[in-house]
């Protein structure tokens, strides 16, 4: 085990890539997530990778689409605008079967909007920018540590189902420092071991083999349909398989917080400020919010008085917080937008105006 | 279970950011809990720049702070702006050579410290910043003393590699009288 | 008895669904007998756009993706840098190259990628229907400009091969045409050149290829040949643009 390292969350995502095996890495500039292409660029010739920087995010998710068509895995990162113009690649992909790791550094939206943390693409990570009927596992981290664990299990997840992930971080977490302690290097597979894995993988045919199509045009409609549901099939194993989530004292409490990524922080803070004041919360923090880990919600005990869904985003992830409670407790919503960030204060002293609205 | 929240301020090119990596490394060397929010905008020099760096011997859950424990001021209007940041009996570093203001609050402790001035007498104004954390570590402890030599020695790049010895000056720089 | 001409294996022996008197079908062949005369048939991934070519994966027998509209030059450059030792090409038509493509090709050009486009230009949108494409001569008639194309309104055609030789990193750029035997001879010529610039790595290639559209021309293909040479040569001069000394 490696000693622990004081690393910028931004950095330890870049080296967390590299040591899951991403060699591959194509973005363009955009802020608050400048420094991974900047650590690309420095340390992916030292493992015999390659870095462009691409003409534009959506160059860039097609470069991220060609390399990983050879089987390599590809690292990709951007903020939210940037994610909104790569949506056509990760449609394409999705129905490619084309796997590679992808890490949206949100920002405050709707349009350029700001630099600051925000969670709004939760609707655009979880629902799909893109067309068609397609998903990407979507995992939210909530720590430097936790987010460079994510990033480097997300690789063979997204090679095992071949379909893209997401990691949804925020500005927060990719320009703070924590410390962190870095996976080992995965081992680096020949260029045979890779095709023995991946036989879909385009390598040329080497006059051995038919030639090889990797295609996401299906003119007949009966054709588009069967592979519509062979890709559903994968969700239906991604649902069943990847979800994820934290819980903390949600049998007793009046309040049962659902917060992920930065926002589950505050939250842990304003539940201890609650607690003084006598009042018990809980929280449910979603690490993967697609599939959004509906059994969570099984587990608040039939005492709780309210779920209050609590984002830096406008009650985008309080739609599937609602279906995921089917009506069992009421719903309701705290939350900051735009590069907004609340203090936990902020987040207990709401807390208990709803609260004492139930009561 | 000690906690201390630092709230580090002043203008870009001050080295703000550096000060609260130093205080974050010094910490993670001793084992201690460590997070560091810096302030990121799109000034590069020049405008506000600022940082939070909780120390806890337990674990941290919120990056960001309601109150702080300690702030520093390096210029004038970071105090007008934080100065009601500071919980009731927490410090307040005020760099003297850039602040004549005074603390409006009576229920915190302040230490003037002309920090830009001493650093200019050791020959480098830009060590301000070390000063003050030489001043900070006398005055309120938290880290030891060769945890913060450690982590200078992290934090400076290999290209100023040869500032370490002006920068350890630069610590003891300011004696309490 | 010998052999004067045979079925070249660098195509798979299926019938294409181009319309009649459609040229794609006498560029997928120079571009496969290229490969196969120069033993990349087997070490060589195509990329294959949306427009009528995004088929061509049928009928070439090499690996191939498709790409989205305009993007195959990014994903060219994706599959080049994941494999160095490779050939790696775009077959790419006016519509997809020259209006929602130009960024993608611009900056591999600009960036000097190893691999070689055959740029299709046929003055129209084919697959789409007979839309209007930046390459759409003036007074030409399209389904998007029914009484032809008017400079006040969409401006003059884009000549690309002009415009990508004034970039480094293109370092072989010709325009040819498949409207005569002698042409067609050309053609092959050409594209022979640019693969060679890719495989001793001296930078991008692009072949600028006037081809004709005779559905959506409304025209025969005997008379579409005519019309190419009458009205898209004139405009779209034949020649090298650039090309290293190496392969001069």
């Amino acid at each position: 085990m490696e000693e622990k390292k004081l690393m910028k969350g931004n950095e330890a995502f870049a080296e967390a890539a590299i040591r899951g095996g991403c060699h591959l890495y194509f973005g363009y500039p955009i802020t608050p997530q400048n420094e991974i292409p900047e650590y690309m660029s420095r340390e992916l010739s030292k493992h015999g990778g390659s870095f462009v920087q691409a003409e534009s995010e959506l160059a860039a998710v097609n470069m991220a689409y060609g390399g990983a068509l050879t089987g390599h895995n590809v690292f990709l990162s951007s903020s939210s605008p940037g994610i909104a113009l790569m949506q056509e690649g990760i449609s394409f992909m999705c129905s490619a079967e084309i796997p590679v790791v992808m890490l949206n550094i949100s920002r405050g939206g709707p349009g350029v909007g700001g630099i600051q943390p925000g969670q709004a693409d939760y609707r655009q990570a979880t629902k799909g920018g893109g067309n068609g009927d397609y998903h990407v596992p979507v995992f939210a981290p909530a720590s430097v540590q936790e987010s460079v664990d994510l990033i480097y299990d997300a690789i063979p997840i997204a090679e095992r189902y071949r379909n893209p992930v997401m990691i949804l971080a925020d500005g927060m977490l990719g320009q703070m420092m924590e410390p962190v302690t870095l996976p080992e290097h995965r081992a680096v597979r020949s260029e045979a071991e890779l095709l023995a894995e991946k036989p879909w993988a385009l390598n040329g045919h080497g006059d051995k083999r038919e030639r090889m199509v990797i295609q996401s045009l299906h003119l007949k409609p009966e054709e588009l349909e069967a592979h519509n549901m062979h890709l559903e099939e994968k969700y239906q194993s991604m649902r069943k398989e990847l979800p994820k989530y934290q819980i903390k004292n949600c049998k007793d409490a009046e309040i049962v917080f659902v917060a992920f990524g930065t926002m589950s922080r505050i939250v842990n803070e304003a539940i201890d400020q609650l607690k003084t004041e006598g009042i018990t919360a809980g929280l449910i923090r979603p690490i993967t919010l697609w599939p959004f880990p509906e059994a969570a919600f099984d587990e608040i005990d039939p005492s709780t008085k309210v779920v209050i869904s609590t984002e830096l985003a406008i009650g985008q992830m309080m739609e599937d917080v609602k279906s995921a409670v089917a009506g069992r407790f009421p719903v309701e919503l705290i939350y900051r937008t735009g590069g907004m960030v609340p203090t936990p204060m902020e987040v207990a002293r709401r807390a208990k105006q709803i609260l004492e609205a139930i009561r | 279970m000690a906690t201390h929240k630092y709230f580090f301020a002043g203008f870009g090119g001050q080295g703000i950011l550096m000060l609260g990596q130093i205080m974050a490394y010094a910490a993670m060397i001793e084992g201690k809990e460590v997070t560091f929010l810096p302030s990121y905008g799109p000034e590069m020099r020049g405008g506000t720049a600022n940082c939070t760096v909780i120390v806890s011997d337990g674990p941290i859950s919120c990056p960001i702070i309601d109150q702080a424990t300690c702030l520093v001021a390096m210029n004038q209007p970071s105090l007008v702006k934080f100065e009601s940041l500071v919980s009731p009996g927490g410090h307040i570093f005020l760099n003297t050579s850039l602040i004549e203001q005074d603390v409006a609050r009576g229920d915190v402790i302040v230490h003037p410290i002309p920090a830009t001035d001493l650093a200019r007498d050791i020959g480098e104004e830009r060590a301000a910043n070390i000063v003050m954390l030489g001043a900070i570590h006398k005055m309120v402890g938290g880290v030891k003393r060769e945890s913060l030599e450690m982590a200078l020695k992290k934090v400076l790049p290999e290209s100023k590699a040869h500032l370490l010895a002006l920068n350890l000056t630069a610590l003891d720089a300011w004696k309490q009288k | 008895m010998k052999t004067v001409f045979e079925y070249t294996r660098g195509m798979r022996p299926v019938t294409t669904t181009y319309c009649p008197g459609c040229t794609h079908g006498i560029a997928h062949r120079l571009v496969m007998e290229v490969l196969v005369e120069k033993g990349l048939l087997g070490d060589t991934i195509g990329v294959s756009p949306i427009g009528c070519s995004i088929l061509s994966h049928d009928y070439m027998n090499v690996d191939m993706c498709e790409s989205a509209h305009g993007r195959a030059p990014a994903v060219a450059s994706g599959i080049r840098r994941a494999l160095p030792n490779k050939t790696v090409f775009t077959y790419q038509g006016d519509g997809d190259l020259a209006s929602i493509g130009a960024g993608e090709i611009i900056h591999a050009a600009h960036r000097g990628e190893l691999f070689t486009t055959i740029f299709i230009n046929n003055a129209i949108y084919g697959m789409t229907g007979g839309q209007m494409a930046p390459t759409t001569l003036i007074g030409q008639k399209s389904t998007t400009g029914v009484d032809g194309r008017k400079k006040e309104i969409s401006g003059m055609p884009l000549r690309i091969s002009e415009l990508l030789a004034t970039i480094d990193g293109a370092v072989f750029v010709e325009r040819v045409a498949l409207n005569t035997p002698a042409n067609v001879r050309k053609a092959k010529k050409a594209i022979e050149k640019a693969f060679t610039v890719q495989q001793m790595g001296l930078g991008f290639g692009l072949v600028e290829v006037l081809s004709t559209c005779p559905t959506n021309w409304g025209l025969s293909p005997v008379d579409s040949m005519t019309w190419l040479e009458e009205n898209m040569i004139p405009y779209y001069p034949l020649g090298n643009f650039r090309c290293p000394e190496e392969v001069k």
